[in-house]
């Protein structure tokens, strides 16, 4: 991690959608898709988003990048609000902010050849032309691992890690500073998933990009990313180095997570910690602390569907939400009066902990 | 020792194309017996799910399986079968569970009435004990409240809810043998881990076997004892999970294992595999994994490839099991000498 000022700060980030119902369409709630999310990405660094579908990550990576409006909080991007700009001036930063998404295949115009989906960018931000252009669009696809012959063919002609190619040479074409990856590789086998995972890498380093790499496998973020935010139902539950996160997962929900990850070895039986049921719907919410009907912590209580956890600093540098993991700011007298019966105290299951059983790994079978 | 319950013997499924004859399934054999999961891995378009559609004559036209192929299961060669017959195991015998379960759902019907239809049909009951037994099935597959949702739609499930229901639906008829193919692949990580220890617990009380596919090899590690891993058509390799993941054989389980990223091992870079899997209407001559693989030689382009038998229940259809010296000396693969990655 660096210490300079980040390249991207984004503060109480907010989007909710309106739920309509029936034939006038009358607003009869809201879906909290993202309800104040805070982070920070610095230059040149990879902060990953994970948690289950539905949680809110895509429509927060696009709220950062304003292609859905956010309901309120603030995106700065080297210095700009990106939601105070007009929109001429939202498209000279934007120039410095893309996306890659997940499917491939619907990602990219079918009816464009991948050279003038490459060189579009380009054109808008009359950043080349003519022989010049072609020149960079061949260049990109080099880049990517494509051959630039293949500037004159279209997607369909081509597999799914190769339009993921397609989508990246067309990110990186108008050379930005930082880019969402919504899933880039969940769609992908394992062998060219790896493929796109260490271009992604290979990219950073060069180019110095900064990555909001948004993804539900955790096994990738764990390769790919410096720091780990962890969401659940519109709130960021969890955010520390990715080293911390995997050693010290703090929150519940985060435990529950990580356990929930099979472990490729066979001569380890791995504990784990079932959740009960499913995520509740964003359009109705939990009181208190979301995660608290699924929560095991053993001191989970009524004071946990009463008040909403605070993201506090439980080590340095490691945030989590919790109000029964110490150290907690909000004290055990409030949580009594909320009818708190058990006091926090601080707690990871065994199960939750990959690291310390995957370092046995050649252990022999036991069968 | 008792016979397998299942017993594949050089299955040949083909689909004819504008392309030529897509061979999907190019020999494939393998046993399974009674109570056990195997697992079956492999990157998209190897072959899993026709494998799996095969067993149970699903394949429809332009697809044909081939004369010569046997697929003996509880004794029976199935494809010597009547239809009637045939549609009897489906429903009794040999349940299927698939990646999305709306497939295996009628939209307009509650899920209840679903499950209790099956049971009607296969276990003959009457209408009143069918609509218990399905009630029944929704809380033995761990759903809440399993007469409230038994009133419901699929629509009005979740994902991981219509998986269980599917799997209640197969139970009911008590199967031999249940074929999942990528049952949780849709899921939410903490879903699929509801559902993959739902299984294993059903296999351990009720002894059903399964034939579990996925392409996750963690899954594979955690959930079946065998595994059987697939490649342009073929079984590639085939040993116990333990075995497989000490000792790999075949270059590529080595490549599948190295390019999985594991939690716990932090930022290290991932092997790759490079290239793609070849076209099924033009399997290369000599080893089908040729041009991917690090170790090839003069010998791989020209003679297909034996399944090597390595030690007990071990085989690896790779010639470095008869001139393992060569492992010494990788060099770069062909399709990433080629100029570029061509994933
Ligand atoms: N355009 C939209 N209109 C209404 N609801 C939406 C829209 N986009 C997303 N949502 C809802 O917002 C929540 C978060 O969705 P999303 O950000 O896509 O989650 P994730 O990417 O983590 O799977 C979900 O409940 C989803 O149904
Ligand atoms: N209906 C079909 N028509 C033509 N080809 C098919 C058909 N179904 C499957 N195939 C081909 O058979 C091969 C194996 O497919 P499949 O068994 O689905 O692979 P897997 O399940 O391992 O991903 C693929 O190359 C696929 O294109
Ligand atoms: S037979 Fe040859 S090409 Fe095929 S996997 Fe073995 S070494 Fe590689
Ligand atoms: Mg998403
Ligand atoms: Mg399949």
């Amino acid at each position: 991690m660096t210490h300079d000022q980040p390249l991207l700060v984004v503060r109480d980030l907010t989007k909710y959608f309106p739920i309509k119902r029936g034939v006038f369409g009358n607003i009869s709630g809201q879906v909290r898709a993202v309800d104040g999310v805070s982070f920070d990405v610095a230059a040149g660094e990879t902060l990953a988003l994970v948690g289950e579908s539905g949680c809110g990550k895509s429509t927060t990576g696009r709220a950062v990048l304003r292609l859905v409006e956010p309901t309120s909080g603030s995106v700065y991007f080297e210095g700009d609000d990106l939601l105070a700009l007009g929109a001429g001036d939202l498209r000279r930063v934007r120039r410095k902010m893309q996306i890659v998404f997940q499917d491939p295949f619907s990602s990219l115009n079918p009816r464009m050849s991948i050279g003038a989906i490459v060189r579009e960018g380009l054109t808008i931000h009359r950043l080349a032309e003519g022989s010049a252009a072609d020149a960079r669009v061949r260049q990109l696809l080099e880049e990517v691992g494509l051959r630039p012959e293949y500037a004159t063919r279209y997607p369909h002609e081509f597999s799914g890690g190769q339009r993921q190619r397609v989508g990246i040479a067309r990110a990186l074409s108008v050379e930005p500073r930082f880019i969402v990856c919504d899933e880039p590789v969940s769609a992908l086998d394992v062998s060219v998933q790896a493929q796109v995972v260490n271009l992604l890498q290979d990219l950073q380093r060069d180019r110095g990009l900064a990555y909001l790499f948004i993804a539900h496998d955790l096994s990738v973020v764990e390769h790919i990313a410096d720091r780990v935010a962890v969401m659940y139902l519109g709130h960021i539950v969890e955010h520390a180095p990715v080293d911390a996160l995997f050693s010290t997962p703090t929150m519940p929900y985060t435990q529950a997570l990580l356990s929930a990850v099979p472990a490729p070895d066979p001569g380890v039986k791995r504990e784990r910690i079932l959740l009960a049921g499913d995520v509740p719907s964003p359009a109705n919410p939990p009181s208190g602390c979301v995660f608290h009907p699924r929560c095991q912590h053993p001191a989970r209580d009524a004071a946990c569907a009463a008040i909403v956890p605070p993201l506090e600093e439980k080590a340095p540098g490691h945030w989590a939400a919790c109000i029964k993991q110490t150290p907690t700011a909000v004290s055990w007298e409030a949580q009594r009066a909320a009818g708190g019966a058990s006091p926090p105290e601080f707690y990871i299951p065994r199960a939750a902990l990959h690291r310390s059983l995957d370092t046995s790994h050649s252990s022999p079978a036991s069968e | 020792m008792t016979p397998p319950l299942l017993e594949i013997e050089t299955l040949h499924t083909s689909f004819s194309t504008e392309a030529g004859i897509a061979r999907a399934v190019d020999g494939v054999s393998f046993q399974l017996h009674a109570g056990e999961t195997l697992g079956v891995v492999g990157e998209s378009g190897c072959g899993k799910s026709v494998t799996a559609l095969s067993i149970l004559r699903l394949v429809r036209p332009p697809g044909r399986i081939e004369a010569g192929s046997a697929i003996r299961f509880e004794g029976t060669n199935l494809l010597a079968l009547a239809e009637r017959d045939m549609q009897h195991v489906r429903g009794n015998r040999i349940a299927m569970v698939f990646q999305e379960p709306m497939t295996a759902l009628n939209p307009v019907f509650t899920v209840g009435d679903q499950i209790a239809e099956v049971a009607r049909i296969h276990a003959g009951a009457s209408r009143r004990s069918a609509a218990a037994k399905a009630v029944e099935m929704l809380a033995l597959v761990g759903i809440p409240d399993p007469a409230q949702r038994a009133t419901e739609y699929p629509h009005q499930l979740s994902g991981g809810m219509r998986q269980r229901v599917v799997i209640a639906m197969a139970l009911v008829m008590n199967p031999a043998l249940i074929i999942a193919d990528e049952p949780t692949t849709a899921l939410d990580v903490t879903i699929q881990a509801q559902i993959l220890e739902l299984l294993a617990d059903l296999t351990r009380r009720l002894g059903t076997s399964v034939l579990l596919i996925t392409h996750d090899l963690g899954v594979v590690a955690e959930n079946c004892s065998r595994v059987i891993v697939m490649y342009a058509g073929e079984v590639v390799e085939e040993s116990t999970t333990v075995e497989l993941f000490a000792h790999a054989h075949h270059p590529y389980t080595e490549g599948l294992l190295g390019a999985m990223p594991r939690v716990g091992r932090g930022a290290e870079r991932l092997a790759t595999i490079p290239g793609t899997v070849p076209a099924p209407t033009a399997w290369p001559v000599g080893c089908r994994f040729r041009e991917r693989c690090a170790f090839a030689w003069d010998r791989c382009a020209k003679d297909h490839p034996p399944l090597y038998q390595l030690g007990s229940g071990h085989q690896s259809r790779c010639h470095l099991a008869e001139e393992p010296n060569r492992r010494a000396h990788p060099h770069t693969p062909l399709a990433a000498a080629s100029g570029v990655a061509s994933a």
